[in-house]
């Protein structure tokens, strides 16, 4: 349940960044999370709920944006979507050890008010 | 005030001193009419872009710490696994066999209680446990934390035992050099299936407990089929902690490192 540190972090830049802009209340909070981050889209939804009572985003709406996994193969010299946890390319069958996309744990953007 | 319409509040002003509610003008100078004047509470809504990794803040103190170790000359391998796969089992051992041959140094990370600290204190390595009370993982800044505990210009490695979890830990890096993941053949051949994203972010996979792998029923072809598929580029050891079957695979891969500083 990391995802609770990381929800905690999420709303404490947002929190910052609403105060500079002059917002009082965060009113929508976007994430991008990906694929392989190991981070469990349900687990950080219930986290937004517990770590946010209390602070500028209390009630606000959440979205998560997940972002698909992405390798390179390096014998194709090509990028592929993987269809699985082995990152196995449809085209040469090699496995890939380079994630280009689908790392990503993100607070995107904001609403406030 | 509304930046969707204009609209916003005219100066507070009181009537005969008492403070009257303040009228509301639009751009164009009309008074605001709300009656007529209707709109979503969302056109108040201030977009804000932000881009921030929710993880930049460990992520700074990581490469803090990396820099440090890296001045003082500290070669720094953590080790991750599910509970029971004998992370402190193999550090005891490599403290004890070691022990001539570099000066190590132990942070180890739990939950609760220091009865890992207290069996690898008997080995006479410097000790630091770090117990987290909640939290599933070890960060950086309880690294950065841990440093003071130790004599760093007396130390040739610092050997990180972080909690017994396969998730969690993955996302953290602590400004280790190395990190090796440890899977014993009780648990199963699919581990690395199971939880691919710490698999795929080791340096090393080690088979922990190999003189149980008969008793486990444990497929090693199978096994080492997933660890390729998950993790392409990574070192496959196997050893048992007990009976120093593979030991020296374990120590190749840790003298490596220390030649490399």
């Amino acid at each position: 349940m990391h995802e609770v540190s990381l929800m905690a972090t999420a709303v404490e830049v947002a929190e910052q960044h609403a105060r500079d802009a002059g917002g009082t209340r965060i009113r929508v909070l976007r994430v991008r999370i990906g694929e392989a981050s190991g981070v469990v889209r349900e687990a950080l939804e219930f986290a937004f709920e517990a770590v946010t009572v209390g602070t500028m985003a209390e009630g606000a709406s959440f979205d998560v944006q997940v972002v698909p996994t992405l390798c390179y193969c390096s014998n194709c010299k090509e990028e592929f979507t993987p269809t699985s946890v082995f990152r196995e390319c449809p085209t040469c069958g090699s496995f890939s050890a380079d994630i280009r996309q689908g790392m990503e744990l993100e607070l995107a953007s904001l609403e406030v008010t | 005030m509304c930046q969707g319409c204009g609209c916003g509040d005219v100066e507070g002003y009181a009537i005969d001193g008492v403070p009257a509610v303040s009228a509301q003008v639009d751009s164009d100078g009309a008074l605001h009419d709300a009656a007529t004047h209707t709109h979503e509470h969302d056109v108040d809504h201030r977009h804000l872009p932000v881009h921030v990794s929710l993880l930049a803040k460990n992520d700074r103190i990581a490469e803090r710490n990396r820099g440090y170790f890296m001045a003082k000359g500290v070669v720094v391998v953590s080790i991750a696994s599910s509970p029971g796969s004998g992370k402190t089992a193999l550090i005891e051992r490599t403290l004890h066999d070691m022990a001539d041959t570099f000066e190590a140094g132990v942070i180890v990370g739990d939950l609760a209680t220091d009865n890992d600290a207290r069996r690898l204190a008997r080995a006479e390595a410097p000790v630091a446990q770090i117990t987290t009370g909640t939290v599933c993982h070890l960060d950086a800044d309880m690294i950065a934390n841990s440093i003071p505990r130790f004599d760093l210009d007396a130390l040739d490695l610092l050997i990180v035992e972080n909690v017994g979890n396969l998730v969690c830990p993955a996302a953290y890096d602590l400004g280790e050099d190395a990190r090796v993941v440890l899977m014993s053949v009780t648990e199963g051949e699919d581990k690395p299936a199971k939880y691919p994203t710490m698999f795929q972010g080791a340096d090393a996979v080690v088979i922990t407990k190999t003189d149980m792998t008969d008793a486990a029923h444990f497929d090693r072809d199978a096994a080492l089929g997933y660890i390729r598929r998950v993790a392409p580029d990574t070192e496959i050891l196997e050893l048992s902690s007990l009976n120093g079957d593979g030991m020296g695979s374990w120590y190749g891969f840790l003298d490596r490192r220390l030649k490399a500083r």
